[in-house]
Parts: C-alpha cells; structure tokens; sequence
C-alpha cells in the first residue's frame, strides 16, 4: 500500500507492507536515530513525535502514521542544542545508544512544560530507558540547562 | 512477530463490524500489546479514522471514545477531579509516557488483561461499555464475558457521587503491578476492585453491610479481610498467591481509610 509520511518536514511517499513499523520506515528514509532497542515497547529508543506527542515509532505502524506529521532527532538538531550540551557536562551521554530517544522526549517535556520540577522530569522521562548513566546526571543536565535559561531570562 | 496481511482504516462501525466477522481479522487499539505477539492477521482493522479518540463530559456522564489513549486518561482535568486524581494515579506507572500516548482505552478494556490498572479504576465507578451490535453493558458483565467480534465504540462513566482511592503493588515503578486496588463509594454503595490477582480484576461489593455505620480503623480492617477473602488469587513470577491476598488486605484497608477522610 502507498503511504505518505510528513517527515521532518518533507513529504515522504512510498510503498509498505501492511506491517511496517514506523521505526523501519523512518530508517528506510535516513533518519538512523530511530532506533530499536528492547521488542517490547519497553525502552524508549525509538521515540519520535507524531503530531507533537512523543509516541514509541516500534508500535505504530506505517499505516497508521500516513498523513501524520513526523519529527525524529534528525529534524529537532536546533532544538536539541539549547540543552545537549548540560548533559554531555555531567557525562550523562555515556554510551550514547539512548540519547536520541531520550532528547526527544526531553524536548517534548520543555514543550509541553517549560519549567519542570525535578519530580515532573523523572515522571516524563520515566519511559527511556538508559544503562549507562543511572539517570541522575541526566537530571542534573537538565536542571542544569533550565537553570541557565532562567537566569538568562531575569 | 505480529504479521499483517491488510491494513483497513475502517470508514465506518459497520465496516468495521463486518470486517471483524472474520476469524483471521483483528481491531487495533495502541498496537502495544498486539505487536509482541506472533500472531498472524489476515486484515488489520484501524478504529483511528472514526473519532473515538475524545473525551466528552456532560452533567451526568463521562463518555470516552475507544481510541482515547491512557494518556488522555491522565491529563484529562475532568476526569481528575471526578476521580480525585485516581484515575492519573491508575496510569502513571504504565510504563512511560510515550508508550501511555499510543496504548488506548479500548485496548485496555477490550483485552479484559489480568494485569490492567485501567480495568481495576474503572471497575469502581459506575462504568459501563458500549459495543457496536451489542450495547450498553456494565463493565463488571464485560468482563466476565468470553471474547466475540463484535467492536468495543466507548465507555460511559455515569457521574454518580463518588469517593474514590487507587492502590496498587509494584516490584518497581514502570512495571506490572503485583497487585491493583481500588475502593469507592458510589451512591450509597461501597466496593472494592482487585486486579492483577493476577486475571482480570474482580469488582467485590459490601453487601454485608460491614462500612454501612461508617468508616473507622475496626470496620476498614473487617472490610478488607472481606474482600481479600472473596478474591480469588493465584500466583505467578511476580508473587505467590498468599502474598497477593495479604497485599489485597492491606491496600483495601488502607484505600477504605482514604475514602474514609473524603466523605
């Protein structure tokens, strides 16, 4: 079947297969930092915004996505380096497998909330998973970053 | 692996239906749960065209479409302060945020899952479920129906007064939970629902009348020892069958107590 996918901004037109996952089509069309990280829908790594909402691209099914608008890490690059930074200070990238799932989902936190508690940072951040870092210097880095635009803004 | 053969963004309910009548086909709710199972489906039926994903409140009723997400669920300022913040405490430890934007309400319900928080909340008000060919029905029926082909549209939650408290056990946040509690006062009539025992939750009334002088540490103790006898347990990897009844006192007796100072 033929779908069309806004992604990042361009209209992507193709043909899938009934069971394509949004993660395999997003791959298909150059945006590696879709990734696949648990087959349970578990971990985070995979997460996009559909329409502005952070959804997990390994449960939706290309199908379903067309006619949707699409952002992955690929078309957040601006966005996402207002706070990347903070993060990688507190050496809270490590490894870096979860990072692209995880600032999605930061960016849709501050967008959703642009000056949450620390409690309300966990709770949103809760669904990406991380082996490295144990979550705290994550935490840290965005506190850190929220901080400094603060203080910048007074 | 889920395989699908054909995918159909149902036009309309009776499209829908008609599709369902077939034995290799299957409605999609958040794909969450259907996507880890190796099953094939010859036609992948989408409810996402027909407008069940919204949540309409009027004076007496709650009417929540099918496709609403659990996230929906937790956001919705009405539903929140009917349920005093209950129903968010129900879903905010369904795995994460992303997950709850795609799980939906409907898939939830219809799937009648032993482990599910929604079932267990929505078991404690006065809730029912309206299917496409077969109506209204009260939640607590549904789920102790077997599973047909017919299509789950909405559940209705009628506003009656209602006190309200959610408990559930869990190994660690984000997980399933060992045990799911909810108790209420709904009219003049208190009940309790314990899901994750671990099948589907169970609504459990006082109709002994053991809260009907009102709720104090004696009569929220007896009540609890009530309803964790009447539910039936069983055990699994994530607790035997003795752990989950003595968790089934202890969160009744202290959801009692809650409701208690709401009254």
């Amino acid at each position: 079947m033929e779908v069309k996918i806004n992604v990042n901004g361009r209209v992507i037109t193709d043909s899938v297969d009934a069971d394509m996952l949004l993660m395999d089509f997003l791959r298909k069309h150059g945006c590696y930092s879709v990734k696949c990280g648990c087959e349970t829908t578990n971990c985070g790594l995979c997460t996009v915004l559909m329409d502005d909402v952070p959804v997990l691209s390994c449960s939706v099914l290309a199908a379903r996505a067309a006619g949707h608008k699409i952002m992955t890490l690929e078309g957040l690059q601006e966005e996402a380096k207002e706070f990347i930074g903070f993060i990688a200070n507190q050496g809270a990238e490590q490894c870096g497998f979860c990072n692209p799932g995880f600032i999605v989902n930061t960016i849709a936190l501050l967008r959703e909330n642009p000056n949450p508690t620390d409690d309300e940072i966990r709770a949103f951040l809760v669904g990406n998973l991380c082996r490295c870092s144990g979550y705290d210097g994550q935490l840290r880095g965005i506190r850190d970053f929220l901080n400094f635009r603060n203080s910048r803004k007074e | 692996m889920l395989t699908i053969k054909n995918y159909v963004r149902a036009q309309s309910l009776d499209e829908a239906y008609e599709l369902n009548q077939k034995k290799t086909a299957c409605v999609m709710g958040g794909m969450m749960w259907l996507r880890m199972t190796g099953r094939t489906v010859m036609t992948m039926i989408d409810l996402c065209g027909l407008g069940l994903n919204k949540i309409e409140e009027t004076e007496t009723e709650f009417s929540i479409g099918a496709m609403v997400t659990l996230r929906q669920l937790e956001t919705h300022p009405g539903l929140n302060a009917y349920t005093k913040g209950c129903m968010k405490k129900a879903v905010q430890d369904i795995v994460g945020i992303q997950f709850r934007n795609g799980a939906t309400v409907g898939g939830s319900i219809y799937g009648r899952f032993g482990f599910s928080d929604v079932v267990t909340v929505f078991q404690a008000m006065d809730t029912y479920v309206e299917m496409h060919k077969g109506g209204i029905i009260p939640l607590a029926e549904f789920v102790k129906k077997p599973y047909d082909r017919d299509i789950l549209v909405r559940i209705i939650v009628k506003k009656q007064p209602l006190a309200i408290s959610y408990q559930a056990m869990r190994i660690q946040r984000t997980d399933f939970p060992v045990l799911t509690c909810a108790v209420s006062k709904l009219g003049d009539e208190y009940r309790a629902a314990i899901g994750a025992r671990p099948s589907v939750a169970a609504l459990i009334r006082d109709t002994e009348g053991i809260l009907a002088a009102g709720i104090n540490d004696d009569s929220a103790e007896k009540f609890a020892a009530a309803v964790a006898a009447a539910a039936k347990t069983d055990s699994n990897s994530r607790g035997s069958a003795e752990y989950r009844t003595h968790l089934a006192k202890v969160l009744t007796q202290r959801a009692t107590l809650e409701i208690g100072g709401q009254l």
